[in-house]
């Protein structure tokens, strides 16, 4: 059984804004699951309902095991969650959030002590442990926060936008204990996050998610073959109609004099495209990535009246340049 | 069920948040003195000449500016849920495996602390300058003031679960806390309120507490003690029920 599992879960606000709509989802135990999507596309709010901290307006969902509406406490012994927005005490030091974070969750003194010695370890914290957090960063309170989450092992943990605002080598960190959660421990994670490269890193399935529905789902590698493998832009003078009926092209697009190609398996059709093509001024080779995907998908949704191509034509115009 | 851990874990926080907000402390100083010497002294004097007992008008009016005070203080400390649902520690546990029973506790104790903090500067300045009192005076003044700010503690902290802002809670709060004050005989006897107003200052539990401190420190009394405290506690535990209720409805506020 899916240890959660979401069956048509809504969450609306006021008359207007459905944040979560009609949401179905399963993630199996011990699963690393991404919810990728654009600001406002529901993320939160659907960690926010699994926890238990808003009531869902409709449908039903479970964790570990337990009904969300029906067993709230029991859902809570089992969860973990780090939140996107700081909700670490400005006026206790870093140990004396852990501290009471442990005694909220029942550890014991020496098991809590043992643990708070070990998170502020693993986040780098352990010189300012005794500083009233009113004095840390910015980056330095969102590494409390994930040390805090992670403290007291729970079975499900929740990562709202975790690395967002930290410098890259406290990402990196971040990014292995995750892996090696997951890797020793089997706990299984939703993650939310609009870091692509991090999504594919850490998730071994992603959903991509957009005006409250998940509109595409699968592993990393499923949904980039979705688009092709492969991207190859062309900079001159390029017949894009030969292109495109060659076998191993998916698509083919043209703006100021760039032709982007999408295809399978660059290494070994790339001749056979350029021979097709003739003389180019110049050539470039990438892997599709999850990018790639998910301007395909939410591009369709946010422009539908660019119809099928729509997405294409984007990742011609924004060149190799992205974020 | 309320968990003990859950209980002293909140209970905890707030007294270390508490600690480290220097306006809290200083506030907890400097208002009691205020209340005792500027209400006691010059503006209230005319209003009762004929306080009767050792002490004058300001013995009188001490065990009423010492429920004041505390009823100030705790009732306000309601306003700060309405804070810490927009940020900071609410939502980590509201997340976490605590019943809402132990976190309203838990809140409850924090704010009972803070109000018998200030009740105890009072009553330590009173006993020196205004009324002797013996320790077992003490001890009995301290025990009613707990009671009555579990009561006032648990009515600020329904008002901030229920409302969602500072504005909301300060004008509820005036329609609540003044006329509370007001009508329980704390700065003039009850029997001196006109007829019609009798029956507003027998439903208003800080009746019984100005009167079972008056009875504890001055010896007058209106109404036999043990009526006092029972009233109060059926007052406690009522509002108590109602907290929990509310506090199981809360919800995180984005
Ligand atoms: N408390 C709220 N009241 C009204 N609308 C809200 C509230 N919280 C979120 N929303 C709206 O719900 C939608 C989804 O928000 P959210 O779940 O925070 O998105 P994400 O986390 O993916 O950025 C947004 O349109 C947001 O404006
Ligand atoms: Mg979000």
């Amino acid at each position: 059984m899916a240890i959660i599992s979401c069956k048509s879960l809504t969450k609306q606000y006021g008359a207007k804004v459905l944040a979560v709509d009609k949401l179905d989802l399963d993630i199996e135990e011990g699963e690393v699951f991404g919810l990728l999507g654009p600001n406002g596309a529901g993320k939160t709010t659907t960690i926010s309902m699994l926890c238990t901290l808003i009531h869902s307006t409709s449908g039903q969902a479970s964790v570990a095991g337990f009904d969300i509406k029906k067993q709230p406490s029991k859902v809570r012994q089992n969860i973990g969650i780090v939140f996107q927005e700081p909700s670490v005490d400005d006026l206790l030091s870093g140990r004396e959030n852990l501290e009471l974070h442990g005694m909220l969750y029942g550890m014991k003194e020496q098991d809590r002590n043992a643990r708070i010695g070990e998170m502020l370890e693993l986040v780098g914290l352990t010189d300012r442990a005794n500083d009233l957090v009113r004095e840390y960063s910015g980056g330095m309170r969102r590494r409390l926060e994930i040390a805090r989450g992670l403290m007291h092992r729970p079975k499900v943990l929740f990562l709202d936008e975790p690395t967002l605002g930290l410098d890259p080598q406290s990402r990196t960190h971040i990014w292995d204990y995750i892996r090696r959660l997951s890797k020793e421990h089997g706990t299984t994670m939703v993650l939310t996050t609009h870091y692509m490269e991090e999504a594919d890193l850490l998730c071994n399935r992603i959903g991509i998610m957009d005006l409250g529905k998940i509109i595409a789902l699968g592993t990393p590698r499923e949904l980039k073959s979705k688009i092709g493998e492969d991207i190859v832009r062309l900079r001159g003078a390029v017949d894009a109609d030969k292109i495109r009926k060659l076998k191993f092209v998916r698509k083919a697009a043209q703006e100021d004099g760039i032709t982007t190609v999408a295809l399978v398996d660059a290494p070994v059709n790339l001749q056979a495209l350029l021979k097709v093509v003739g003389r180019v001024d110049s050539v470039e080779v990438r892997e599709v990535t999850l990018n790639d995907v998910f301007l395909h998908y939410t591009g369709k949704e946010i422009h539908k009246e660019e119809g099928e191509g729509g997405w294409f034509e984007r990742v011609a115009r924004s060149g190799g340049n992205r974020a | 069920m309320p968990e003990l851990h859950g209980i002293y874990a909140v209970w905890k926080r707030e007294l270390l948040v508490y600690i480290r907000e220097k306006e809290r402390v200083i506030g907890s100083f400097v208002s009691p003195l205020l209340w005792l010497f500027v209400f006691g002294s010059g503006i209230g004097g005319g209003m009762y000449a004929g306080a009767s007992g050792s002490g004058g008008y300001q013995a009188f009016i001490f065990p009423g500016i010492l429920t004041m005070s505390v009823l100030f203080v705790s009732m306000f400390y309601g306003l700060y849920i309405i804070w810490d649902r927009k940020l900071d520690f609410l939502k980590e546990v509201l997340v976490a495996p605590v019943s809402r029973s132990s976190i309203f506790l838990g809140k409850v104790s924090g704010g009972m602390t803070d109000s018998l903090i200030q009740g105890v500067i009072i009553l330590v300045i009173g006993a020196f300058l205004i009324v002797p009192i013996s320790p077992l005076q003490f001890v009995g003044t301290l025990l009613v003031l707990a009671l009555l700010t579990f009561f006032t503690t648990s009515l600020g902290l329904i008002m901030g679960a229920n409302l969602h802002s500072q504005e909301g809670f300060a004008l509820v709060m005036n329609f609540v806390m003044w006329p509370m004050f007001f009508f329980s005989g704390a700065l003039f006897p009850v029997s001196q309120l006109p007829s019609y107003f009798e029956p507003i200052s027998l439903a208003n539990p800080v009746t019984y507490a100005v009167d079972a401190l008056r009875t504890i420190i001055l010896g007058q009394s209106l109404f036999p003690f043990y009526l006092d405290i029972a009233i109060l506690s059926v007052f406690s535990f009522l509002a108590a029920v109602l907290g929990v209720i509310s506090f199981g409805h809360l919800q995180q506020a984005k």
